[in-house]
């Protein structure tokens, strides 16, 4: 049986590496970190302190790696990690983390807490702790090819309305075409208007580009859930398909998570570097927005705020780009307290919102967001992640706040120059 | 040997007016820091006694001691004391010599026996039964069991006495111990220095005489009256210490502005002893004074606390070889040990087994 | 015997105690080198050793906005190691200590500023501590290793303080007893958390190089 404590445990052990080393040797007990996670702002339950939900693993390190924990062990003194001690951290590991990496932030000696979470979830699904939620998702993820269980035949309905709606052809298998789109499974089932969005921008910007009939899913659960093994293959079928087509860049979707599958940990995913690039599509924007091709017109004058997708900005470092690209259309874009690196997590990354059990949490944490939200008052909140939209949404219908949510890369769309070939009739 | 008269009349003998001995006793009682009334108390109890007999015995020593007590001025306390005592034996000061020396050794120790005072200078080599150190063909640890048996008191005169001191540095090459180390059975009172302050010598052979006991004695034997404080706590230079104002070389301006010498290695902070109130030279100055810090004397191992001129927070022993080699074993140690650790974890990763999509169904 | 201490403290107590120090240190700090980390395939945006180094400094300050009970710890914790810096880097007895082992020195602070830099140290200490029974946060992360260090970083700031005013007791007292509760810190600083005084410039580039690697300017 492959799911096994000592399979976990084996896996932890492998996956302590010098940083890790380093900050559990480090860590003060300064509690510093509770300060910067939403879990624990929003509940003052300490149990949510972000280095506590790594208590076992701490204990596995000291254990198999110091001195005293390997002499405590020989004399029968140390606690070894039992499945019940895994079964009680789940729902910190899981539920309670989104991977957000705001504690890695503020943690006076250094620490990178969330560097370990995503390495203890490894160890969690190993031996056999992952949420049932995020086992389905991946499940789907790895058997249907995308986590919400849609397929080609959705993408292809989805990319046929927007062919109607912007009269332009939408690219599909096109090889040594310049750039490859991958979308994320949010976009296509609840914010298809991307599809539209993109083409018609990248029409205007005359950017070669294609999307991949066996790649177009950039939404990563297995990173999410924290396997390896099985991100690496969700990934791997992005990187054929890209391979394929020979393309020079992959697009990253407007979701965070999929840009860290996809930028940071892919190639170390599949064990190579990639013979692409992978940019994300905020960047890629911003990048045509200042050579000049990407052109808006006309203003929003609605008051707006941006919120920070955590993957994006403080874990990818997209962070001046979606700016650049508000300030083309909004002159009344406002920056809510703590904006750029240093914002607030929606509530529903790192796998959470796959996660039913986490959902009242989930809610519950949303406080911080409204916090924000009223202290600048914004009629429209835009962002860059499909799935912080769907918190957004999901969490103002909750505190029933009448604030709009909009995607970026739309709302530039929105304003595109009419000057652009195949603008909506 | 006839009997002893008493001070009084040895005084008269020599002219020394009641005046000055009541001048003396006065002067003693403050010395030893003794309630006002006492001076009366004093001349009354010293007029009376007899002269008891002491013998002085010389050990492994630089006669530094004596020559300490005897080069101060006269007409001086230190001067008149020696009046006030019969001593029968001292080798160096002593006219006879040879034989008849120690025949008059071994008369006062019969006929005084239980009452004489036994004064030391100098330490005892007891390495290989005491050879490194005879008197007329007997070892010191020898003569000093043999005097220690019959004295009422002993006084360990210098640091060598009370402590060892130079002959006991290390290496100690003599096996060099204090008096204290041999003699269990007798009150022993330290009066340690090097040399030790003269008018202490006689300040306490004085309250001996007086009171006929000890007086009261610190944790290392030595009478709390010359040893309770320390040289820095009653030196004239402890402003400058407590404002941080150091003299940081001999000649600089700090030294001549008379600033604190704890940089250039004073002791004075871990040293008891009665120089800065007493003084030295019938109250001329002491060595702070002369711009120059307290070595530390009066204390146990002072030899061998590392040089005079390091200031006390210095290690008084070599930590860079000890850090250096320390080093290099931590060095290998953790390259050993996480060579095997590493080995573990590799062990670890290979044992993982895959996940895959069938791991996720079930329960 | 107090003399013979005082040597002892000053002389072989303090060689045993640098060696377990130095023995230890670098025992720890070379082993968590040695447990390797994987080099990344992913393009680099930045520098890994640039976000390493900033991040090192950086780090010094905590700069988010926190709750009060995070500033308290933020302030308190800066004061303690502020003073305890002071304290033992420009108090001219320990300089005295530092030219006489490393054959170099630096001038002395004025006695006034190092009473005051011991004091609000003494006092940021014993504020963190009475935080750490209080607040839950601390409580719960508190296991006994936390309250033995607090009392080994102590008892050198107050001897200390003793020792320069000469309270309680002796001169040589006190300094035997400073001396040897340095050296007791010195004994367990490389098996405790206060291993920190050095990893944490290496959890601190760790934290940084990731950052550096993205290019993210944190
Ligand atoms: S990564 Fe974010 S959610 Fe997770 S523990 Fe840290 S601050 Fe909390
Ligand atoms: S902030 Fe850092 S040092 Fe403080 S408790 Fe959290 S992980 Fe430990
Ligand atoms: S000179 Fe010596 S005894 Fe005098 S104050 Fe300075 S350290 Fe103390
Ligand atoms: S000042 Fe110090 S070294 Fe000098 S005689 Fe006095 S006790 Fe001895």
């Amino acid at each position: 049986m492959t799911i096994s404590l000592q399979n976990g445990i084996n896996t932890l052990i492998g996956q302590i590496d010098a940083p890790i080393a380093s900050f559990f040797s480090s860590c003060v007990h300064c509690g510093l970190c509770a300060d910067a996670c939403l879990f624990y702002t929003e509940t003052l339950d300490p149990k949510y302190t972000p280095i506590h939900k790594l208590e076992p693993m701490r204990r596995l390190w000291q254990q198999e790696y110091t001195f005293w924990g390997k002499l405590m062990q020989k004399v029968g003194l140390s606690k070894p990690v039992t499945d019940e001690d895994l079964a009680e951290w789940e729902p910190l590991v899981y539920d309670s983390c989104t991977l957000c990496g705001r504690c890695s932030m503020v943690c006076p000696v250094g620490n990178d807490i969330v560097y370990m979470v995503r390495k203890m979830r490894e160890g969690m699904v190993a031996s056999g702790h992952a949420p049932e939620g995020l086992k389905g998702a991946t499940q789907r993820a790895i058997e249907l090819g995308s986590p919400m269980g849609l397929n080609i035949n959705t993408l292809n309905a989805q990319i046929k309305h927007a062919e109607k709606d912007t009269g332009l052809t939408v690219p599909m298998d096109v090889e040594g075409a310049d750039y490859m789109m991958v979308l994320s499974s949010a976009e296509i089932a609840d914010y298809p208007e991307i599809i539209g969005a993109v083409t018609r921008i990248f029409k205007q910007a005359n950017v070669s580009w294609t999307l991949a009939s066996d790649g177009f899913e950039g939404t990563n659960s297995g990173i999410q859930i924290g396997s390896s093994d099985l991100a690496a293959e969700i990934v791997g079928r992005i990187v054929h398909a890209a391979e394929r087509l020979k393309v020079k860049f992959v697009i990253s979707p407007e979701c965070g998570h999929a840009f860290t599958a996809l930028r940071w940990e892919g190639p170390n995913l599949i064990g190579r570097p990639y013979p692409f690039k992978v940019i994300h599509i905020i960047e890629l924007l911003d990048e045509l927005r200042s050579s000049g091709r990407l052109k808006t017109e006309g203003v929003d004058e609605t008051r707006m705020t941006f919120h920070d997708p955590c993957q994006m900005v403080r874990r990818g470092g997209v962070v001046e780009q979606p700016r650049n690209l508000m300030h083309m259309v909004a002159p009344n874009f406002v920056e809510m307290p703590d904006a750029g690196v240093q914002n607030w997590c929606c509530g529903g990354g790192g796998g959470v919102s796959a996660n039913h059990r986490a959902e009242p949490l989930r809610v519950k944490v949303f406080s911080r967001k409204k916090e924000q939200l009223d202290a600048v008052n914004a009629k429209t909140i835009v962002t860059s992640c499909s799935n912080c939209r769907t918190m957004l949404l999901d969490g103002l219908e909750n505190h029933h706040m009448d604030t709009e949510v909009i995607g970026l890369t739309e709302l530039i769309a929105e304003h595109l120059a009419d000057n652009a070939e195949g603008k909506a009739s | 040997m006839k009997e002893h008269e008493t001070l009084e009349q040895r005084l008269q003998e020599q002219g020394v007016s009641r005046r000055s001995f009541l001048k003396f006793c006065a002067a003693m009682a403050t010395m030893m820091a003794l309630p006002p009334g006492s001076a009366s108390a004093i001349a009354a109890a010293l007029a009376k006694v007899k002269r008891p007999s002491v013998i002085w015995l010389s050990f492994q020593e630089c006669t530094g001691c004596t020559e300490s007590l005897t080069r101060s001025h006269s007409p001086t306390l230190e001067s008149l004391i020696f009046d006030m005592i019969s001593l029968d034996y001292h080798h160096t000061l002593q006219a006879a010599s040879g034989f008849a020396a120690e025949q008059a050794r071994e008369d006062a120790m019969k006929e005084f026996h239980g009452k004489y005072l036994l004064l030391v200078d100098g330490s005892i080599p007891i390495k290989d039964g005491g050879v490194y150190s005879t008197i007329a063909g007997r070892t010191n640890l020898d003569m000093l069991q043999e005097a220690a048996a019959g004295a009422a008191a002993i006084v360990a005169v210098g640091s060598c006495a009370a402590f060892g001191g130079l002959p006991n540095a290390q290496p100690n090459p003599t096996g060099a111990v204090a008096v204290s180390d041999l003699i269990k059975s007798k009150p022993i009172i330290n009066i340690s220095g090097c040399p030790p302050i003269p008018a202490v010598i006689t300040g306490v052979l004085a309250h001996y005489l007086t009171f006929g006991a000890l007086p009261a004695l610190d944790d290392q034997g030595r009478p709390k009256a010359f040893y309770g404080e320390t040289i820095h706590d009653r030196c004239y230079r402890r402003p400058f210490y407590d404002q941080g104002k150091f003299a940081k070389t001999f000649d600089d301006e700090g030294a001549r502005n008379g600033w604190c010498l704890y940089e250039l290695g004073c002791k004075g902070p871990t040293t008891h002893n009665a120089c800065a109130t007493t003084k030295w030279n019938g109250g001329a100055g002491f060595p702070i004074e002369a711009g120059h810090g307290c070595l530390g004397c009066s204390e146990p191992k002072f030899w061998d606390a590392g040089s005079f001129y390091t200031p006390l927070p210095a290690p008084a022993a070599d930590v860079t070889s000890a850090a250096k080699a320390a080093a290099v074993v931590g060095a290998v140690a953790a390259v050993t040990v996480g060579a095997i650790d590493r080995g573990k974890k590799t062990l670890a990763q290979q044992s993982r087994e895959k996940i895959t999509v069938e791991d996720l169904k079930g329960n | 015997m107090e003399q013979e201490m005082l040597l002892w403290v000053r002389g072989t107590g303090l060689q045993i105690a640098t060696a377990v120090f130095v023995i230890g240190m670098v025992y720890r700090m070379l082993h968590i080198f040695m447990l390797g980390r994987k080099k990344s395939l992913a393009e680099a945006r930045g520098s890994e050793w640039s976000g390493g180094f900033r991040t090192m400094w950086k780090r010094s300050f905590v700069t988010t906005k926190l709750s009060a009970r995070g500033n308290f710890t933020v302030i308190a914790g800066l004061i303690f190691h502020l003073g305890f810096f002071v304290t033992f880097l420009f108090l001219s007895q320990h300089i005295d200590l530092i030219r006489a082992v490393l054959g170099f020195g630096w001038p002395a602070m004025p006695r006034g500023v190092i009473d005051i830099a011991a004091v609000l140290s003494i006092g940021a200490m014993i504020a963190l501590l009475v935080h750490r029974f209080i607040d839950p946060v601390k409580r719960m992360l508190s296991d006994f290793q936390d309250y033995l260090t607090w009392t080994l970083s102590f008892l050198p700031l107050l001897t200390g303080f003793m020792l320069l005013r000469e309270i309680g007791f002796e001169y040589i007292t006190l300094l035997t007893l400073h001396i040897a509760s340095v050296e007791l810190l010195l004994v367990i600083a490389p098996f405790t958390k206060l291993a920190h005084m050095f990893s944490t410039f290496i959890a601190r580039w760790y934290n940084g190089a990731v950052n550096g690697f993205k290019g993210i300017e944190i």
